[in-house]
């Protein structure tokens, strides 16, 4: 069976740590940074667990500041 | 596989949308602006007509969309963006002319414009953010604030003998002979975020097709004037929200 990989990649400058893509992520990928924090000072998202990503792009879905971007790769076994 | 070997342009799917500016937006984490701005950007952009784009921005939170949507904008007087939406389409046949109000905007101020224009069947897309609250002068109430709900103005909560009923402008308008799509959508899950997207698609589809108005609302959230987490928001906005402004269309004319 085809396997799928992704993974994501957070503007951490321009994340406002709103926590959206967080609740939104289906495989519990993303968190807030629990104490660094950005410029702006906010707790911007990372990949706490970037093994689980399978691209589904729901996080860039529901991001309002557009800082998500999300690439997947399906291996076919060929 | 490990993330590097994964990022790699051709495994891309979903990248920032090209008609967005580099400009980080000044509403608050997790406002639902931020989202409607970029299903907007996109569709623009996967549609083919950003050059044809004239966006009407509003007065309210959303007063800087023109700072961010890389498009033609023109900043309405409050609430006048349907009457000058009708003066942008009437003059530029061709072009695709829509606005984007919030509910102070289109729901009170700019009642009159707003139902005169859609009486009209002008040909444009009629965006609409309701979030039950006016966000950007500090979180009063607004005529589409639910009943018993707290805002600035309303500090016990709103009440019908005081403050008179939650007003659904969307309902009112799909009564109206010139609207073509009357529908109401949300932006709190990555579903309802597509809905929104298919729906704003088919608004700006009759507007350039000319088959009158065509009205999207959008329930949106106000963390900051609801005074609470962005996702505790989203599921306040799901609970109690959604029973006074159900989600669905309410006309769709083919």
């Amino acid at each position: 069976m085809a396997k799928v990989y992704g993974a994501v990649t957070i503007d951490d400058k321009r994340c406002k740590g709103c926590d959206l893509c967080v609740v939104a992520c289906p495989t519990d990928v993303l968190q807030l940074q629990p104490k660094e924090v950005n410029d702006r000072g906010y707790h911007y998202a990372f990949t706490a667990n970037p093994g689980a990503c399978i691209g589904c792009a729901a996080c860039a879905t529901v991001c309002p500041d557009a800082c998500i971007e999300v690439y997947r790769f399906v291996n076919r076994g060929e | 596989m490990t993330p590097e070997e994964i990022i790699k342009p051709e495994n891309k799917v979903y990248s920032r949308p090209r008609l967005l500016t580099e400009n980080v937006t000044h509403y608050c984490p997790g406002c639902s602006h931020g989202v409607v701005h970029r299903i907007i950007a996109e569709l623009l952009d996967e549609m083919g007509v950003a050059d044809k784009a004239i966006g009407i921005a509003p007065v309210g939170c959303a007063v800087f969309a023109y700072n961010y949507i890389d498009v033609d904008w023109v900043e309405a007087a409050h609430g006048r963006a349907p009457a000058l939406a009708t003066a942008a389409s009437r003059l530029n046949p061709d072009k695709l002319v829509f606005t984007y109000q919030g509910d102070g905007d289109l729901a009170a101020i700019g009642t009159a414009e707003t139902i005169h224009a859609a009486n009209r069947g002008e040909n444009i897309a009629i965006i609409f953010i309701n979030n039950a609250i006016y966000g950007m002068t500090g979180g009063q109430m607004a005529p589409t604030t639910l009943l018993g709900m707290k805002t600035a103005t309303t500090p016990y909560g709103r009440t019908a003998e005081l403050n008179g009923y939650p007003l659904a402008i969307t309902n009112l308008l799909a009564q109206l002979d010139g609207t073509c799509y009357v529908t109401r959508q949300a932006v709190h899950t990555p579903a309802s975020v597509r809905k929104t997207k298919a729906a704003i698609k088919k608004a700006f589809e009759n507007a350039m097709a000319k088959k009158g108005t065509s009205v999207v609302e959008v329930v949106g959230t106000c963390s900051s004037g609801w005074k609470m987490t962005p996702a505790q928001s989203n599921d306040w906005m799901a609970e109690h929200m959604f029973e006074k402004y159900p989600l669905g269309d309410l006309k769709n004319e083919d």
